[in-house]
């Protein structure tokens, strides 16, 4: 039982990090029906932005934590939001209304830039950061396992909570997600009703890479280190996330999310963790073959 | 109030329009008639510069705005109820209209929403239910009147008869008339069922393969055998 609980929250902590990411994925799809393949290095920008923050905060000498965090937090937000904003701009938005393999490319050839130009400019070699939160609340023991959850967990947890919230509420209830909304069913139409359409999508990429930035500060807290790589396998878990709940769905990527964190958990806990991916991937097989549109997509039918 | 100067568009290869000139003056009704395939619908797109038109100018109150983005057209005054009525499926009935709001900022949206449910009092009833759900006819109200919502200057229909049972049809062109006569709204109405849109209609074109090929008096047209021929009597022969 200790053991369970001990997966699940590890599961969850994990589980938040991929739908945070997923979130951008089905957003971007359901708005250009494009899979904007660089979306995990975009992450990958966030998880560096927060090191290099972390360290700068350190050398002037801003060391109180919850002040530091906020700092980071808010830095790596806006950083890889200009990120998400520019990679729109400069390798979406000229090919809008081209073919539809067009943007895909852009995007992949996009991501290979951003991996390159993290190397180049940072280095090769995996990033430590020293830890910033330590220590946990120990949940329970029977002598030989201890259930623990560490104040990086809860904080991950917390935090992902609050901005899903605020996130729900800002696309269901404000006129900048109705508008994204309007967008993301009829793009057109949106525009006939006086939307201006470029910039609900250019904002749909900042909203995207700003949760992005997050899951990137939380992994970088999380792990310890970074490299240029780390965004590939994120984003391809994310993006499984994504088409697991329902692309297009933003409650989906959620629950996809979360439901790939606790499916890798629990496998690597009861089964064998060098295998977790394949798990993770045949539970995606095995829900695609029942459920086309995944667990929480919309089936294009609608009353004419 | 509005004017077409030899507009021509294309998709791709296809010319929808080859050089159609039109014009809507003040707090008229003009439709524009035609069987289908004759650029109709195009034309009203292309007003609303979504496609743009790939030649000839289009004016509002003598304002160029052939090159000017969709969106911005809208805020020019100049709205539309599109053809297929382009509900927003997964959005509530008020989430629409709220949307039709979008150039008028949301300012005056009590007001407006009051004015399109006495026009339309079915609305009030469906107000939280998905736009998906309605039937068409109610589909259409609530697609004229999100178009209402933007306080147009100008308010293009795109084919509110289609699809729509004979009664509702008949509350519809009520509803046209009313707000042309007691708002002073101009219409730009395009219409496949001819003879309800002749008979509100203050002027009229028709519309034959891109090009205009007739224009005059509603009552005028509704009285000329070639018309009659081709679009009133069931008939299939194409004016010349």
């Amino acid at each position: 039982m200790l053991y369970f609980l001990q997966q699940l929250i590890n599961g969850l902590t994990l589980g938040a990090m991929y739908g945070l990411i997923a979130i951008g994925y089905s957003m971007v799809y359901g708005i250009i029906g494009m899979i904007n393949f660089a979306h995990g290095d975009i992450y990958m920008i966030g998880a560096f932005v927060t090191v290099i923050a972390f360290t700068t905060l350190g050398i002037v000498g801003i060391t109180w934590m919850p002040l530091a965090l906020m700092v980071v937090l808010l830095c790596a937000m806006l950083f890889t939001a200009a990120y998400g904003w520019t990679v729109e701009r400069i390798a979406y938005r000229p090919l809008r209304g081209s073919f539809r393999l067009a943007p895909l490319i852009s995007a992949i050839g996009m991501s290979i830039f951003l991996q390159n130009y993290v190397q180049v400019a940072q280095g090769a070699n995996v990033k430590p950061l020293a830890p910033i939160i330590t220590g946990g609340i120990q949940l329970g023991s029977d002598g030989s396992f201890s259930v623990g959850i560490s104040y990086v967990q809860i904080m991950v947890i917390v935090l992902t909570t609050v901005l899903m919230a605020a996130f729900s509420f800002l696309i269901a209830k404000t006129p900048l997600g109705r508008a994204q909304r309007a967008c993301e069913q009829d793009l057109k139409m949106a525009g006939l009703c006086g939307v201006n359409v470029d910039r609900t999508i250019s904002t749909t990429f900042v909203l995207g890479a700003a949760l992005a930035a997050v899951a990137g500060l939380m992994a970088s807290l999380y792990y310890g280190v970074v490299d240029f790589f780390i965004g590939f396998l994120a984003g391809v878990k994310a993006f499984t996330a994504a088409v697991l709940g329902g692309i297009g769905s933003i409650p989906g990527a959620m629950l996809g999310g979360l439901l790939l964190g606790l499916i890798e958990s629990f496998w690597s806990g009861y089964f064998s963790i060098e295998y977790k991916d394949v798990a993770a991937f045949g539970i995606l097989v095995v829900v695609l073959i029942f459920l086309p549109t995944g667990l929480l997509g919309k089936p294009e039918i609608e009353k004419v | 109030m509005l004017q077409l100067e030899d507009v021509h568009t294309r998709y791709g290869n296809i010319e929808a329009l080859k050089g159609v000139s039109v014009e809507v003056r003040q707090g008229e009704i003009v439709t524009i008639i035609g069987s289908n395939g004759a650029g109709k619908s195009t034309l009203l797109m292309t007003i609303c510069g979504s496609p743009q038109a790939a030649a000839g100018r289009i004016l509002l109150n003598g304002e160029d705005i052939t090159r000017t983005a969709p969106y911005d057209i809208v805020h020019l005054g100049i709205s539309q109820a599109p053809e297929g009525r382009r509900i927003f499926a997964r959005m509530s009935v008020l989430e629409n209209l709220q949307m039709g709001s979008v150039p008028s900022g949301g300012r005056h949206f009590e007001e407006d929403v009051q004015k399109v449910f006495t026009l339309f009092p079915r609305l009030k009833e469906r107000i939280n239910q998905r736009g998906g759900t309605l039937s068409g006819g109610e589909q259409q109200m609530l697609c004229i009147g999100r178009a209402l919502m933007a306080r147009p200057r100008l308010l293009l229909l795109d084919e509110p008869s289609l699809g729509i049972a004979p009664i509702l049809v008949r509350q519809i062109f009520n509803a046209i008339v009313e707000i042309n006569k007691e708002q002073g709204l101009t219409i730009l109405l395009v219409e496949q069922n001819a003879f309800q849109a002749l008979k509100i209609a203050h002027r009229a074109y028709v519309l034959s393969t891109g090009r205009v090929v007739m224009e005059g008096a509603g009552r005028e047209l509704l009285a000329n055998p070639e018309v009659r021929a081709a679009y009133l009597e069931g008939g299939q022969k194409e004016v010349a």
